[in-house]
């Protein structure tokens, strides 16, 4: 079981709703990845004790100016321009090389090889209240945070029974879908404001782009216009909880503590709002799944709804 | 020996476009003859690393000087690389600029004149 926790725009409180949402299931074991490399935060709130660390690297040529007869072919087959060939050099753009292995395979003279350059690292161990915790942190500077994602996402994601809350980064684009694909739930965190609404319709977009089942979570309800409660109506999403705008709940986040710690009155609806993403995701015809324990509540989980 | 000026459009009368790497086209003039055509940049849309490809693309054309607004640094490392003298100017008519280059009144440069960039409209909410 795999639930994303995204949002088009960002601050909407993804980290908030992934962090709670492990601490209600905390007696299944769950794995949370903080899947935002470009700003991870969730180890804050769950304060795990790091354990185990492995770099990611992406593998970029090297030419050997000795074997190169300046052909230019590596530079014609470079999908991402990194390797240029001119005047019988041959120069490569670590940065812009996605380590796809093309020119090292089809080098006539095989002149190149490939060299190792670290995009970051991945940091995994346990957290508070028997969760698993891993994330992935992107170099500074470094555009290329897929890699990255990727890694994490095979790293962790141990057994089928896992339950894995991923903490998406906001947005729309590659580490979004990097981040919620293979997900049986997509959880979109948003602000019932029209710059919530604006950014909930990108991500809407792109869980129907990627097939995914996907709820609504209203956080800061109250503010703003009906305008986010009108389009799931209309479209057919599920509004599946809403967090009030308070400031005894920011005045906590604000001070590191996740909501269900803060208020254990948001324990029951966080167990009820696992319950129905549980019911949302098993009620989609899915022939490639094989039955596991999720096509039936633990019975914990059951004795546990309100 | 081969210029090319980077343009909007594929006309000698029209202005500079200031970017090297996303210019729509390349105007390459023959200095002999004076004879121009322009030539469609392939790396005016690419995802990320345009600056590579275009040099690349006037390496292969046999240029030996471009003029434009804006070398960013991998534009510059791979221009450099090819031989290709690099001439930065302000927006003004191509076949002004051209007179300016025939009459060395442009000013080459040695090192890039705008930052790294990463892919043609990046954003991140």
């Amino acid at each position: 079981m795999i639930i994303a926790v995204a949002s088009g725009k960002g601050g909407t409180g993804k980290t908030t709703v992934a962090t709670s949402l492990a601490l209600a299931i905390s007696e299944l074991s769950p794995i949370v990845l903080d899947c935002d490399v470009e700003a991870p935060n969730a180890h804050i709130f769950l304060q795990p004790e790091f354990d185990k660390r492995r770099e990611v690297n992406i593998p970029i040529p090297k030419v050997d100016e000795k074997r190169c007869t300046g052909c230019g072919h590596c530079a014609e087959i470079c999908q991402y321009h990194a390797i240029v060939s001119v005047a019988d050099k041959v120069l490569v753009f670590p940065q812009l090389c996605h380590g796809c292995g093309s020119c090292t395979l089809q080098c006539p003279e095989k002149a190149i090889t490939e060299t190792p350059r670290p995009l970051g690292m991945l940091e995994a161990g346990p957290a508070k209240s028997g969760i698993r915790f891993a994330r992935g942190v992107l170099n500074v500077g470094e555009p290329m945070a897929v890699p990255v994602i990727r890694e994490l996402k095979q790293w962790q994601l141990v057994h089928d029974g896992a339950k894995v809350i991923i903490d998406a980064p906001p947005g729309t684009s590659c580490p979004v879908v990097e981040s919620v694909r293979g997900a049986d739930f997509v959880l979109l965190i948003t602000e019932p404001t029209p710059f919530g609404l604006h950014d909930l319709r990108l991500a809407v977009t792109l869980t129907r782009e990627l097939d995914l089942p996907a709820g609504v979570v209203i956080n800061r309800d109250g503010v703003g216009d009906t305008g986010v409660i009108d389009y799931c109506q209309n479209s057919g999403l599920p509004i599946l909880m809403r967090i009030p705008l308070e400031r005894r709940i920011g005045e906590a986040i604000s001070r590191g503590q996740t909501l269900v710690e803060a208020f254990p009155e948001y324990l029951p609806r966080f167990r009820q709002l696992y319950d129905q993403i549980l019911s949302s995701s098993k009620n989609r015809a899915d022939p490639v799944q094989t039955p596991n324990t999720e096509t039936q509540p633990p019975s914990s989980i059951k004795a546990r709804s309100p | 020996m081969k210029v090319a000026i980077t343009a909007g459009e594929p006309n000698f009368e029209a202005k500079l476009e200031p970017r090297f790497g996303r210019c729509a086209y390349f105007l390459i003039v023959e200095t002999e003859t004076q004879d121009w055509k322009p030539m469609q940049n392939p790396a005016a849309d690419a995802m990320g690393g345009a600056g590579p490809q275009a040099a690349q693309f006037l390496a292969d054309q046999g240029v030996e000087a471009v003029i434009s607004g804006e070398f960013g640094p991998n534009a510059y490392t791979a221009l450099e690389a090819a031989g290709i003298r690099m001439f930065r100017t302000r927006v003004e008519n191509i076949s002004s600029l051209f007179e300016k280059f025939l009459t060395d009144q442009l000013e080459p440069i040695s090192g890039p004149t705008s930052p790294q960039r990463h892919g043609g409209r990046r954003a991140r909410g």
